[in-house]
């Protein structure tokens, strides 16, 4: 018999970034508010303190910050017919632990999301013509558009105080930033960073070779700040330890410089930390959610009665947890019945390394997370794409994120990799090397989904969540476009050699090297019932007093990085349960 | 335990304290003065709601709320080179509180420190500043205690004073010769803001108790504003509170910094650390802003407590340079490139309101590096408040360099960017670091490092 806990107004689960937010929203709204965060406690003294946490082997090699993939993991298959295999090794993707979560260990590229990506079927059937979709695209509109989303995306980006330069100020072109994003009500509450040469070397060619090179929005703070909350921030020092790494300077967003320190002050509001939940309780109606039951450090079960439950847990925990607690029908990818692990998308990047002569010094000891330049030319629809033949489109950037021997020195093709020609190739190079990106969207699929695996138990016992996934020929013809497009700026830029990883048809997902950790969808957010989870609310169709927040509520994959839009997503949804649902709870959009 | 050096300094404080009291014996029977018979009665209903911020003004909760403990039941451990006192239960609880204290006894503890009992209090307990708190201030203090606070039987822990110490009769004639109660006088060539600063910061807010330097006896070097010593800066346990006089670097601050530094302890240039951030967190805080204005006015209106002393800091723009050269000042402006720049900046300006300026800081340039070299050690973190709610924390260092290093880290700091302080020796790191050691592991330096 689990413990009880006594009955809250609200239980969230999971405490990283939505988390944070929905608790300080609703402890503002005065409900009693438990957190429960299955890792433990963390703060920038003493866990990020400088010198120690910036030590390559402990963040980078052994993923000092990231799930203990020996407690829980998930497993992974290209397609229905094979038999998925555990992920027993951080490879592709780097889910966070520890309160914080992933909000910890992110870079901070801060962007929003393109008006049309939003309606991004109805955009492209527009312009293209319905038979542009591939069949087997399950391609659907999002049930927010942007303009209800711009006060969101506003609120977070104060904040986390985000460096950028706007380029559109309520319609009006500024004349700067880029020209092609979506109007903002104000510019950013901190001005850009300062460019690293990469940042320089790409803005130049890209503008010459007639694009539109803009400051990447990063949530490292340019300028010591004070958000909203009365929360501090220090000036990023560019030391080169974002992504992997908690920041040592108080610089880089998370929930710890950003709003923890005046959450908790509030008596409305508690954190269980080592609380690992197993599944949400619902009532014999199967119709509204009792509470949750989680296992306590001592390896206790205990049951926490709540009003509210709010799955505010990495993407794959919160999806695994809709399915593990029966919540809403599981997707069947035969008959095209069933919503949760639906639309399951990963985010795809190209990377190329870049090569200059020794006159040139990039210093890519130094960097920030978030720091660069980028071009929206090829993104969303701001291209034609009935001659590109491909549904989607990317952000490009040159980024400096800082690199050191651990994490690897890339070096020109045909240099050995050990011995006296590697040690020679890495003093040639090190100092005079920097690396261009492209990130782009990923659309949903039939056969992607998400759903639990029949073989294999984590350590309490519950199925793993099983991925099956694979690269689709839409994003990698996409791919081989932006491919192109990177050699062509990589030459501009003055590089001498060049390599790199660029998808191509043909190849499979390979779960081993980095990739990003943008997963997305799973249990999305939409209109309709028959192919969503949670309504525009993100209030789930089946029970009305769970609320599901995360990248996992996408519909389908974006091109920009999707921490603005959960972070924004999550006020949204915040903001429909104190002005709607508070007042009334029940069902916000009738079906 | 064994320490020699401290059972030195014991004997010699135990010394230097007998030496008082024969002092004070003699003084006694020539000056005998008997204690004054109070006639005060409860006259009208004190308003607690007013005692509840008299209560924050006095900062009672510092010594009488233990961490994590019932308000105001005591037990928290005062150390003095004596032996150890423990505060006393303040709750209204009439077995092990101060349930069966009249208003009348209640006075004689704040201004007098005699309980009913007739026993005399160390003079831990701040009465010698209490005692110019007005009879209104009084009244509602009690009315307060008596009133809102819950009452808690708890019993207060004995304190283990070593004899002769444990002997209390003495305090009577240290109280003869070192304690003068007289309420408190406002100056009338003053305005009304100076005398309310004045009143707080010799009353209420007993700031002399940390920031007066303390004689033979362990009295303070003055209680106001006429004594040349009165707030020229201290140093005990490891801290070093700073010079709030004229030739301190808080004077050199407009008032308004003052003030902010109070209530959200830090400001532009500064930030508090150690003690005086629970002062912030318990106390300060919670005053009204017309009280810290007063506060800072007072403060700037002391003289130097030493005329003619060097000046303690002139910008210079020569480390700077020095470093944009590439030509770091010897080992201790490395070590402060390596560990301490990322934050504070090579200008030593650090970050308005986040990251504290070193040049012109009143800790770094305090005559004694105590605190500074605590803060190096051990580390610091600014209290969390309403209206600053970050805690922003520097990491400690003690773990990482030994005592040489953090000799010549300090000395570079403070004689850096036109700080002139003295420079700091190995061996006053290691006292500091032998004080933290019993509380602070992580200022240990490791082996292998």
């Amino acid at each position: 018999m689990p413990t009880t806990m006594k009955p809250v107004d609200a239980v969230i689960v999971g405490f990283g970034w939505t988390g944070a937010i929905m608790a300080m929203e609703l402890a503002q709204a005065g409900l009693n508010v438990v957190a429960l965060e299955r890792g433990g406690p963390a703060n920038t003294v003493p866990n990020w303190a400088y010198p120690k946490v910036v030590d390559e082997i402990a963040q980078s090699v052994r993923h000092g910050l990231l799930q203990d993939l020996s407690v829980s993991t998930v497993t992974i298959r290209h397609s229905r017919d094979e038999r998925a295999a555990p992920y027993r090794q951080i490879g592709s993707f780097k889910p966070g632990t520890g309160v914080g979560g992933a909000g910890i260990h992110w870079s901070g590229v801060h962007s929003r999301v393109m008006p049309e990506e939003l309606r991004f079927r109805s955009h492209i059937t527009e312009r293209y013509g319905a038979s542009f979709i591939p069949a087997d695209m399950q391609l659907q509109d999002w049930p927010v558009s942007y303009d209800d989303l711009e006060p969101h995306f506003d609120r977070f980006e104060y904040v986390c105080g985000t460096a950028g330069e706007a380029g559109n100020i309520g319609g009006v072109r500024t004349g700067g930033g880029n020209p092609f994003e979506a109007p903002r009500a104000r510019g950013f509450p901190l001005p850009p960073l300062a460019d690293p040469p990469t940042a320089s070397l790409f803005a130049k060619a890209t503008r010459e070779l007639g694009y539109h090179p803009y400051a990447l929005p990063a949530a490292n703070a340019s300028r010591a700040y004070t958000n909203p909350y009365g929360c501090q921030l220090g000036p990023c020092n560019f030391c080169g330890f974002c992504s992997d790494y908690g920041c040592i300077n108080y610089s880089k967003a998370s929930p710890q410089t950003t709003i923890l320190p005046a959450l908790f002050r509030m008596p409305n509001f508690t954190l269980r930390t080592d609380a690992h939940v197993l599944k949400v309780n619902v009532d014999d109606t199967g119709r509204r959610a009792t509470g949750v039951v989680y296992v306590d450090a001592q390896g206790r079960e205990v049951e926490q009665p709540a009003a509210l439950v709010v799955l505010a847990a990495f993407h794959l925990h919160n999806v695994r947890l809709m399915l593990s607690s029966a919540i809403g029908t599981p997707y069947d990818p035969v008959t095209g019945q069933g919503t949760v692990g639906r639309n399951f998308c990963y985010q795809l990047i190209n990377s190329v390394n870049l090569f200059f002569d020794k006159s040139i010094y990039i210093n890519q000891f130094m960097g920030a997370g978030g720091v660069g330049r980028a071009i929206d030319d090829f993104y969303g629809d701001n291209f034609d794409h009935a001659q590109a033949g491909f549904i989607g489109g990317g952000v490009m950037w040159g980024r400096q994120t800082g690199n050191g021997p651990v994490r690897g020195i890339p070096l020109p093709p045909g240099t050995p990799h050990w011995g006296s020609g590697w040690k020679q190739g890495v003093r040639d190079h090190y100092l005079h090397s920097g690396r261009i990106e492209a990130q782009m969207s990923n659309m949903a699929y039939r056969g992607c989904y998400l759903d639990l695996d029949p073989v294999y138990r984590d350590a309490y016992g519950t199925p793993l969540l099983r991925m099956t996934l694979n690269w689709q020929d839409n994003e990698l013809r996409m791919s081989e476009f932006f491919g192109q497009k990177l050699s062509q700026i990589g030459r501009a830029m003055g590089a001498q050699a060049m390599s790199g990883r660029i998808l191509k048809r043909g190849d499979n997902w390979d779960t081993r090297p980095y990739q990003s950790t943008h997963i997305n969808g799973g249990t999305a957010m939409g209109a309709d019932p028959r192919t969503s989870v949670v309504n525009r609310y993100l209030q789930s169709w089946d029970v009305p007093n769970l609320f599901v927040l995360g990248a996992n509520v996408f519909p389908h994959g974006v091109g920009y990085n999707p921490t603005g839009l959960v972070g924004a997503l999550t006020y949204w949804a915040a903001a429909g349960i104190r002005s709607i649902y508070l007042k009334n709870p029940g069902p916000m959009v009738s079906t | 335990m064994t320490d020699p050096a401290r059972t030195k300094g014991r004997l010699a404080a135990a010394g230097a304290l007998l030496s008082a009291l024969g002092i004070a014996a003699v003084a006694a029977i020539v000056l005998h003065r008997p204690e004054p018979r109070l006639a005060m009665a409860m006259t009208g209903t004190g308003d607690a709601r007013h005692g509840a911020y008299v209560a924050v003004l006095g900062d009672c909760a510092a010594c009488h709320t233990a961490p994590g403990g019932t308000p105001l039941t005591g037990g928290v451990p005062l150390e003095t080179p004596m032996g150890v006192l423990y505060s006393s239960n303040i709750t209204p609880a009439s077995r092990t509180g101060i349930g069966r204290y009249t208003f009348v006894d209640f006075v004689r503890v704040m201004r007098y420190g005699v309980r009913p009992d007739g026993t005399r209090l160390y003079p831990a307990m701040p009465y010698t500043a209490y005692a110019r708190m007005s009879d209104g201030d009084l009244r509602d203090l009690y009315a307060y205690l008596r009133q809102d606070v819950v009452p808690v039987e708890q019993a207060t822990r004995p304190s283990t004073m070593r004899w002769p110490f444990d002997m209390r009769w003495p305090l009577a004639l240290w109280n003869l010769a070192f304690h003068h109660p007289a309420p408190f006088r406002p100056d009338p060539t003053r305005d009304a803001q100076w005398n309310r600063g004045a009143y707080l910061v010799t009353g209420p807010a007993h700031c002399g108790t940390c920031h007066t330097p303390r004689g033979l006896a362990f009295q303070e070097a003055g209680l106001d504003e006429h004594a040349q010593r009165f707030l020229s800066g201290s140093a005990f346990a490891g801290a070093s509170p700073v010079d709030l006089r004229g030739d301190g670097a808080v004077a050199g601050w407009p008032a308004a910094d003052i003030a902010t530094e109070l209530k959200t302890g830090r400001n532009r240039a500064s930030a508090v650390s150690g003690p005086m951030g629970e002062v912030v967190e318990h106390s300060t805080r919670y005053m009204s802003m017309a009280d810290l204005d007063a506060v800072a006015v007072y403060l700037k209106s002391l003289s130097p407590a030493s005329a003619g002393r060097p000046l303690r800091f002139a910008p210079s723009g020569e480390t700077m340079a020095a470093f944009m050269a590439a030509r770091p000042a010897g080992r201790g402006a490395r070590l402060y490139m390596d560990s301490c720049a990322a934050c504070h900046r090579l200008s030593g300006l650090g970050e308005e309101n986040t990251f504290p300026r070193l040049a012109g800081n009143p800790l770094v340039l305090e005559r004694n590096p105590d605190s500074l070299i605590t803060v190096v050690l051990g580390g610091a973190r600014m209290p969390s408040t309403a209206g600053a709610p970050t805690g922003l924390a520097m990491p400690p260092f003690g773990w990482r360099y030994g005592d040489a290093d953090i000799a010549k880290l300090v000395t570079f700091i403070r004689t850096g960017w036109g700080n002139n302080a003295p420079a700091v020796s190995e061996g006053e790191v290691r006292a500091v670091r032998r004080h933290l050691a019993d509380t602070m592991a992580y200022t240990q330096p490791q082996s292998g490092q």
